[in-house]
């Protein structure tokens, strides 16, 4: 029995607890937020199967494995069934940077809580993650539809505006912790919520937030999936197994995409008050339990987006991402950099960013709402 | 059997996309085992809101998305720029050139920002 075996075992091991937990978490998130939706709209969502509804997206995904394999005419067929399949793999290869917890020893073992643990685990999480526009894009084209044209073509123009501001926005981490390696920025956010790069990074924090749900197509900007324009979007002519396939990915993006944000601005696995983690199973277990609270207030604040904004129009769209979110990644980029070259306490970042929050606000809203007024 | 800790940092990466492809594809093959298939011409048809299609669903597509995918490229290759410079700044080594480095950065950053301002007054940005 050699070492890179054993390696190899564990490795097999952590990917199974983790690509359990991204898919397990498709239909919680589901549930919750048709239950939440429904509680925000004054009805009461899904309460017929199970007690409480609660058995609904069970009943839901043990319909579809029934479903028929309809293939409509005139598709492109290799890339009409490959399409799926390109859109779910990526999110959940991303899932495999994420740290679930600080390091632990079982058996004299070290084991690090992510699936993989490198030096460029954060821009590996970008370049895969990005890689499902591919899977959209592809399944717009070959689905033989106007709709699912549109919607491919929106979604892929959408995702690489935001993607921009996204990569920008998390430059002023890398000034403050000056490492790609996401247990790394994780482990230096440890004791106390005052340490969390959100208060470094108010800012950058915005920026990413706004640029992430753009990126996972959650309303306000979910043009892709548009249902009063654009029927379903790029999955118009898709059904059964392979239509599940696409759902699966936008809610298990939704989920690592918050896991990743907790990461980056919200102390990852730390809890908010000062603890020092030891390397028991059951440390690693409490930094999971945090890791996993800091995601379901994210995935809440979702849903809560959802159940409150309208969506963008396409050209609000546009302009919110090139004219006003890119500009702002740049100036926090500077400030940041020369704040960090400074050697300023953490404090002046964080109210220079709070600052630059306010003014945007303030400026932004006047110049809508002067050309709002002009426009009469 | 010795293999560089480059190869083994990576390695789990490798074993992640296998276990992603399989969970797709067996999923995938497990319902085509068990779906029914029964085509008939008035379900294979395109979906366009009931009526039978109109034209060909590969239509001309506007020009703006290419402008936005060439845009897209020139942002991206400078970000990769952006963030390799930002682990550099903090090298211990370099502390002494930080200024001349945000320097550096600030000149790179203007060129942008003339191309920037160039694809904005050519309305690059806007869609109507």
């Amino acid at each position: 029995m050699n070492e890179f075996l054993i390696y190899s075992l564990i490795t097999i091991a952590k990917i199974g607890v983790v690509f359990g937990l991204v898919i397990g978490s498709v239909p919680v998130v589901v549930l919750a937020e048709r239950k939440l939706l429904g509680w925000m709209q004054v009805r009461p969502g899904p309460n017929r199967v199970g007690p409480w509804g609660l058995l609904q997206t069970l009943v839901d995904a043990a319909k579809v494995f029934f479903k028929e394999n309809i293939i409509p005419d005139g598709v492109e067929p290799l890339t009409y069934r490959l399409a799926p399949i390109l859109v779910i793999t990526p999110v959940l290869i991303s899932a495999s940077v994420i740290p679930f917890g600080p390091p632990v020893t079982i058996a004299g073992r070290e084991i690090t809580l992510a699936i993989a643990d490198f030096d460029l685990s954060l821009l590996f999480f970008f370049a895969v993650a990005t890689l499902s526009v591919y899977g959209i894009v592809l399944a717009g084209w070959s689905s033989n539809n106007k709709w699912s044209l549109m919607g491919g073509l929106r979604s892929s123009a959408q995702m690489f505006s935001y993607e921009i501001t996204l990569s920008l926005s998390i430059v002023g981490i890398l000034l403050t912790s000056g490492t790609f390696r996401l247990t790394a920025i994780a482990a230096q956010q440890a004791g106390g919520f005052w340490h969390w790069n959100m208060f470094l990074q108010p800012l950058g924090f915005v920026l990413f937030l706004l640029a992430a749900i753009a990126e996972v197509n959650r309303t306000p900007f979910d043009l892709p999936e548009a249902e009063s324009e654009l029927t379903g979007g790029f999955h118009t002519e898709y059904s059964g197994m392979r239509f599940v396939m696409f759902y699966m990915s936008e809610y298990s993006s939704v989920f690592v995409m918050s896991s990743v944000i907790a990461t980056l601005f919200l102390g990852g696995y730390n809890p908010p008050f000062p603890y020092t983690f030891g390397t028991s199973w059951f440390d690693g277990a409490i930094g999971l339990f945090w890791l996993l609270a800091k995601i379901g207030a994210l995935v809440f604040f979702f849903i809560w987006l959802r159940g409150t904004l309208p969506r963008l129009r396409y050209d609000e769209l546009m302009m919110l991402g090139w004219k006003i979110l890119l500009p702002l990644a740049f100036l926090n980029l500077i400030v940041t950099a020369i704040l960090v070259a400074l050697n300023w306490p953490g404090w002046v970042l964080g109210l220079t960013g709070v600052a630059a929050l306010i003014v945007t606000d303030l400026v932004v809203s006047q110049i809508l709402w002067r050309r709002r007024r002009a426009a009469g | 059997m010795d293999i560089p800790a480059v190869y083994t940092a990576y390695w789990p990466v490798v074993l992640a996309a296998a276990a992603a492809l399989a969970f797709a594809v067996g999923t995938l093959a497990a319902w085509l085992l068990i779906a029914p298939r029964r085509p008939n011409a008035v379900k294979q048809e395109p979906y366009e809101c009931g009526i039978p299609p109109l034209a060909p669903a590969r239509i001309q597509i506007s020009v703006k998305y290419y402008l936005v995918a060439l845009l897209f490229l020139l942002f991206d290759m400078e970000t990769m720029f952006i963030l390799a410079w930002a682990i550099t700044l903090r090298e211990p080594e370099l502390a002494g050139a930080r200024f001349f480095l945000i320097g550096e950065m600030l000149v790179f950053i203007a060129f942008l920002a003339v191309g920037y301002l160039y694809a904005w007054r050519k309305g690059a940005f806007e869609w109507n």
